[in-house]
C-alpha cells in the first residue's frame, strides 16, 4: 500500500459537465481568474522550450505572470519540435471538403483507437483553428496558393485536406514562431531563460509542486528554484529504444522524477512506430531519420511479390511483380493508412522475407508515378529538403530510384497523467505536449503533435493555470523550505554516485543494450513471454549499470557523459514500467500490438469491455512494484467501433 | 577507414587550448561525422581518457546545435549540409582531419568543440519577432500573401541559427544571420508595423554582442547549411539605411 493517500484513489479527470461542444467555453467561464495587478506576484516554472513550453512561457508572461523557463539545449530554439516535418492539422475547412471541428475530433478519437479522453480531444479540435491564426500573425511562412491564401495537404487517417505546412520544415517554422514570442518576453523582462540547465528533480511540499532542482550543465552547479506552479513540457520518452527519430538529448528524466515524487504515469506502453524512416545502416548508428508522412501523398509503398526478386534493383522488377501492399489491403485509405497500421503492414511483409535493402529490413516508397504525372520540379518543390536528407544519409537519389524506408520509434502517446486542466494528480504540476498522455490515445495521427503542443501551450494552460494559482498564496513556499535542501542533497548524491562507480562499461553500451531489448520485446509486436523476459533482463541490466558503469570526469564541469548517465539510469527504470504496462494490457490497440490478440486477418483486436481505461501507474517506492489506477473512458458522443481503413 | 584527427581540446572558457592528435581506426564508411566522433569517444572513455565535448542534438540538420570547423570549413564546407549530415564517405582513407570549434569572440568556448552561441538569442531579443499577443490574432486567411513573397520569407526563415556564417567570416560578422530574420519578418505583411524598430534593434544587439562588420565576401553564404542567399544582406542594409534615416529625421 502506498503511504500517499492521493495515490490510492482513482484519478478524477475533472471533466466539466454539459454537452461536449460547450464544455470548454463553459469551463473557461467558470474558472477562477487572477487580477492583472496580482499576476506578477506569481512565479511559474516552465521546463522545456519546445512548442508547448515556449508557447506557454510566452503566453503566461504576456498575461503578466513571472516565468522561469529551462531547457537542456544551448538555446530554446533547438527543442526537438523543430524537427517535425510534415504539418499541423486544423479544422479550418479552407478546402471546402467537409471538414469541421467535429470531424477532426472524431478522426483523432478513431485514429487513437478509442483510447483517448473525449473531452480533451474535442477541445483540441476546437482550438486548432486559433493556432493557425496565431501562427500566421507571428509571421510563420506557411505554404500558400497563388491567390495568396493558405495551402493544405492530406495526412494519414483523414479523408480531408486539413494539414497546414511549410515545405518539410513545419515544426521548425512553428517552433521559431513560439521561440520568437518567448524571446520577445525575455526582452520585456517577463521570462527568465535558463539554457543548458537540466531539471533533475521535482520538489513537492504538502502535495503541491513548488519547485525544481536543476543542474547547470556548464558549471555543474545544483540549484533549487521555487515557484507557485511547475509546468513540464519535456517531450516524449522514445529514446528508451536508443534508436529513434528523437534528438539525442530527448529523455524521460523530468517526467520520471516527477513520477517518483507522486505523479501518475499513464499508458507508458503506447509508443508510435513511424512507418517511413530511413532504414538502419549499421551498429554504429546513433539515431534514425524520419521521412515525413506527407511523402505518402505522392509516394507508393511496395515490395516485390516474390522473395527471389528482393535482391534485384527496383527498376528490374516489373509492375506486375510488385505488391503495393497498403493499396491492396486498405483500398480506401491506401498509402495514407494511419501510422500504426502502415508500420505493422511493413513489418509483416519483411517478416515474410519480402523486405528490400540490407538485412531485408526495408520497403520501397516510390515516386516514379508522381514524377511522371506532375514532373520532377513539382515533387522537388513539395519535398526537396526530404529528398536531400535522404541523399545525404544513403548516398541514393530518390528522384531516379525508390526510397527505402522502414518503421522507427517516433513519438510516445503515453506520458504523465493529467486531468482536463492538464494538471497531474500532484497539485500544481501541469504537463503539456508530448509529455502528457491525454489526446492521442493509443495512436497519434500525423500532424497532430504540433497541434497538441501549441494547443496546450498557447490556449489550454493559459486558461486553466489561473484557476489553480488562485487557490495559492503567491510565494508561500521559498527555497528556504527544508524540502528543497533535502531534494538538492539527493540530487547531488546521485551525481556523486554515478561518478564514483568507475566500472568497465560505457554509458552508451548500456543504452544500446536496453534499446535493443525494448525494440525486440516492447516494439511493434509484443508477447507475454517476451515482456516477462524483458522485465527480468532490464532489472539485471539496471543492477549491472549501478555497479559497472564508467562515467569519466567530474560533476563540476561540462560533462556530457554524466548527463547521459543520469538519463540512461532513468530509462533503465522507466523501460521496466513500459513492459509492465504492455503486459497488463491484454488487448491490441493502436500502437500497442499484442500478438495474442489479433483478428484472423492480423489486425489489432481491442477489448473495450475490459480495457477501455487509461492505465495510470503510481510509484510505490519500489520501481518493480508499480500500482495500477484505472481511469475508465466514457464516451458521450462517439461509439466504439472497429477501426477500418479498408 | 582509418583517419588521423587533430582535435581542439580546451578544458573551459578560461583555460588555454591546443590541438591533440588521435588515430580513428576502422571507421565505417557509412557512419556520419558525429558517429565517427562517437566511436572515437567510446574508445577514449574505455582507455580512461576524457572524451571530446561537442554540441549536437537532432542529428538531422535542423536544430542547429551541431557546429565544428572541419579542415578550416564550418560544417565541413560541403555546402547545404550541417556537420551531423556529413558522412564519412566524403573523406579519404588515411586523411588527416583538423576539427576546431566555431571561432568568434562572441562565441566563447564552453569546452573543446562546444561554444556558447547565446549572442544569437540576444540578437533575436533585439527585435526578431512580431509582437502579437496570444489570442489576439485575426483570421489567418484575412491577409492574403502573394506566393512569391511567402516563398521568399520561408527561404530566409529556414535559418537554423547554427553560427556557421560567423565562423566562416574573418570579421566574425553575424550579418547573414540577422539578414535572414529581417528578410523573413520584413517581407510579410504582419511584420510591417515593426519593420524599422526591428532592424535597428537587431543590428544594435548584433554590434553590442561583439560581432564584426560584413566583409562583403559572402563566405557566410557559401558555408550556410540552409543556403540562405547573400542578397539577404543587401536587403538588411537597405532596411537598416531607411530606418536609420527615418530615425535621424524624426530626431
Amino acid at each position: 500500500m502506498s503511504s500517499n493517500p492521493r495515490q490510492s484513489e482513482t484519478p478524477d479527470a475533472a471533466i466539466p459537465s454539459g454537452p461536449l461542444a460547450t464544455k470548454w467555453s463553459r469551463h473557461k467561464m467558470n474558472a477562477r481568474l487572477i487580477n492583472p495587478a496580482n499576476r506578477r506576484k506569481y512565479h511559474v516554472i516552465v521546463v522545456g522550450s519546445g512548442l508547448a513550453g515556449a508557447a506557454a512561457a510566452a503566453s503566461l508572461s504576456e498575461q503578466g505572470y513571472k516565468v522561469s523557463c529551462f531547457c537542456y539545449q544551448d538555446s530554446p530554439r533547438r527543442a526537438h519540435s523543430i524537427a517535425a516535418q510534415g504539418g499541423i492539422n486544423a479544422a479550418k475547412n479552407y478546402q471546402n471538403d467537409g471538414d469541421s471541428v467535429h470531424r477532426l475530433f472524431y478522426d483523432t478519437i478513431k485514429g487513437g483507437d478509442f483510447r483517448a479522453r473525449e473531452a480533451n480531444v474535442y477541445r483540441l479540435a476546437e482550438v486548432s483553428v486559433n493556432i493557425i491564426d496565431q501562427c500566421v500573425a507571428q509571421g510563420v511562412p506557411f505554404a500558400r496558393e497563388y491567390g495568396g491564401l493558405l495551402a493544405n495537404r492530406s495526412f494519414g487517417g483523414a479523408q480531408v485536406s486539413r494539414t497546414f505546412y511549410a515545405a518539410g520544415q513545419t515544426g521548425q517554422q512553428l517552433l521559431l514562431g513560439a521561440y520568437q514570442a518567448l524571446e520577445k518576453e525575455i526582452a520585456a523582462g517577463g521570462v527568465k531563460m535558463f539554457p543548458r540547465t537540466e531539471m533533475l528533480d521535482l520538489v513537492v511540499v504538502d502535495g503541491h509542486a513548488k519547485g525544481i532542482v536543476t543542474r547547470d550543465m556548464v558549471t555543474g552547479e545544483v540549484t533549487s528554484h521555487a515557484g507557485d506552479a511547475v509546468l513540464l513540457a519535456t517531450g516524449g520518452y522514445g529514446n528508451v529504444f536508443y534508436l529513434s527519430t528523437n534528438a539525442m538529448g530527448c529523455n524521460v528524466t523530468a517526467t520520471w522524477r516527477a513520477h517518483k515524487r507522486g505523479a501518475l504515469f499513464a499508458n507508458p506502453c503506447y509508443t508510435q512506430i513511424h512507418p517511413t524512416c530511413i532504414p538502419v545502416a549499421g551498429s554504429f548508428q546513433s539515431k534514425l531519420t524520419l521521412m515525413s508522412e506527407s511523402l505518402r501523398n505522392d509516394g507508393r509503398v511496395w515490395v516485390p511479390k516474390r522473395k527471389e526478386d528482393c535482391g534485384k534493383p527496383a527498376a528490374e522488377i516489373a509492375e506486375e511483380a510488385r505488391d503495393y501492399f497498403l493499396e491492396r489491403k486498405y483500398p480506401s485509405f491506401g498509402n495514407l493508412a494511419p501510422r500504426d497500421i502502415s508500420s505493422r503492414a511493413a513489418k509483416e511483409v519483411c517478416d515474410e522475407g519480402r523486405g528490400v535493402g540490407p538485412g531485408g529490413l526495408g520497403v520501397y516508397l516510390d515516386f516514379a508515378d508522381s514524377i511522371k504525372r506532375l514532373g520532377e520540379a513539382a515533387i522537388r518543390e513539395r519535398y526537396g529538403n526530404l529528398f536531400q536528407i535522404y541523399h545525404e544519409i544513403t548516398g541514393e537519389n530518390a528522384y531516379t530510384q525508390p526510397m527505402r524506408i522502414f518503421p522507427a520509434v517516433h513519438y510516445t502517446m503515453g506520458g504523465l497523467w493529467v486531468d482536463y486542466n492538464l494538471m497531474s494528480n500532484v497539485q500544481g504540476l501541469h504537463v503539456l505536449g508530448e509529455a502528457n498522455f491525454s489526446d492521442h490515445g493509443a495512436n497519434r495521427l500525423g500532424a497532430s503533435a504540433l497541434m497538441q503542443g501549441l494547443a496546450d501551450g498557447y490556449f489550454v494552460v493559459p486558461a486553466t493555470l489561473p484557476n489553480y494559482l488562485a487557490t495559492q498564496k503567491p510565494g508561500s513556499v521559498t527555497t528556504a523550505h527544508p524540502q528543497f535542501a533535502a531534494v538538492r542533497d539527493e540530487v547531488a548524491q546521485r551525481v556523486s554516485k554515478l561518478l564514483s562507480i568507475k566500472g568497465k562499461r560505457t554509458v552508451s553500451s548500456f543504452h544500446r543494450e536496453l534499446g535493443l531489448l525494448m525494440w525486440d520485446e516492447c516494439g511493434m509486436a509484443r508477447t507475454k513471454d517476451g515482456l516477462l523476459k524483458a522485465i527480468e533482463k532490464i532489472k539485471a541490466l539496471r543492477e549491472e549499470f549501478w555497479t559497472n558503469v564508467m562515467v569519466p570526469g567530474s560533476g563540476e564541469e561540462f560533462n556530457q557523459q554524466l548527463e547521459l548517465a543520469g538519463r540512461v539510469a532513468d530509462f533503465l527504470e522507466f523501460g521496466e514500467l513500459m513492459c509492465v504496462d504492455a503486459l497488463q494490457r491484454e488487448e491490441s490497440c493502436g500502437g500497442h500490438f499484442r500478438v495474442e490478440h489479433q483478428t484472423p486477418e492480423g489486425e489489432a483486436l481491442r477489448d473495450d469491455d475490459d480495457f477501455s481505461y487509461v492505465a495510470a501507474w503510481a510509484y510505490s517506492g519500489d520501481v518493480s512494484r508499480p500500482q495500477l489506477r484505472k481511469e475508465w473512458l466514457t464516451y458521450e458522443e462517439v461509439h466504439f467501433s472497429t477501426r477500418s481503413y479498408k | 577507414m582509418n583517419l588521423t584527427l587533430k582535435v581542439w581540446r580546451q578544458k573551459n572558457r578560461n583555460a588555454p587550448g591546443h590541438l591533440a592528435e588521435y588515430q580513428a581506426r576502422d571507421i565505417p564508411v557509412d557512419a556520419s561525422f558525429l558517429e565517427m566522433l562517437d566511436i572515437v569517444n567510446e574508445r577514449l572513455i574505455e582507455s580512461g581518457d576524457d572524451p571530446i565535448a561537442f554540441d549536437h542534438d537532432c542529428r538531422e540538420g535542423i536544430c542547429g546545435m551541431c557546429s565544428l570547423t572541419i579542415n578550416g570549413k564550418p560544417h565541413g564546407g560541403k555546402g547545404g549540409v550541417t556537420t551531423c549530415q556529413l558522412h564519412m564517405r566524403e573523406f579519404q582513407e588515411g586523411q588527416t582531419i583538423v576539427i576546431e570549434p566555431f571561432r568568434a569572440s562572441a562565441f566563447p568556448v564552453v569546452k573543446d568543440l562546444a561554444v556558447n552561441r547565446s549572442a544569437f538569442d540576444r540578437i533575436i531579443q533585439g527585435g526578431g519577432f512580431i509582437s502579437v499577443r496570444t489570442g489576439s490574432a485575426p483570421e489567418a486567411n484575412g491577409t492574403p500573401i502573394a506566393k512569391d513573397v511567402a516563398d521568399r520569407a520561408f527561404a530566409a526563415a529556414a535559418c537554423i541559427g547554427c553560427g556557421a556564417c560567423v565562423a566562416a567570416c574573418k570579421n566574425a560578422s553575424a550579418m547573414l544571420f540577422v539578414a535572414a530574420k529581417v528578410t523573413h519578418l520584413n517581407s510579410v505583411p504582419q511584420g510591417q508595423p515593426e519593420r524599422d524598430r526591428r532592424v535597428l534593434g537587431m543590428v544594435r544587439a548584433m554590434d553590442a554582442a561583439g560581432f564584426g562588420n560584413c566583409t562583403n565576401q559572402y563566405e557566410c553564404a557559401a558555408v550556410c547549411p540552409k543556403e540562405i542567399p547573400a542578397d539577404a544582406i543587401a536587403r538588411l542594409n537597405r532596411d537598416y539605411g531607411t530606418a536609420a534615416i527615418k530615425e535621424a529625421l524624426a530626431g
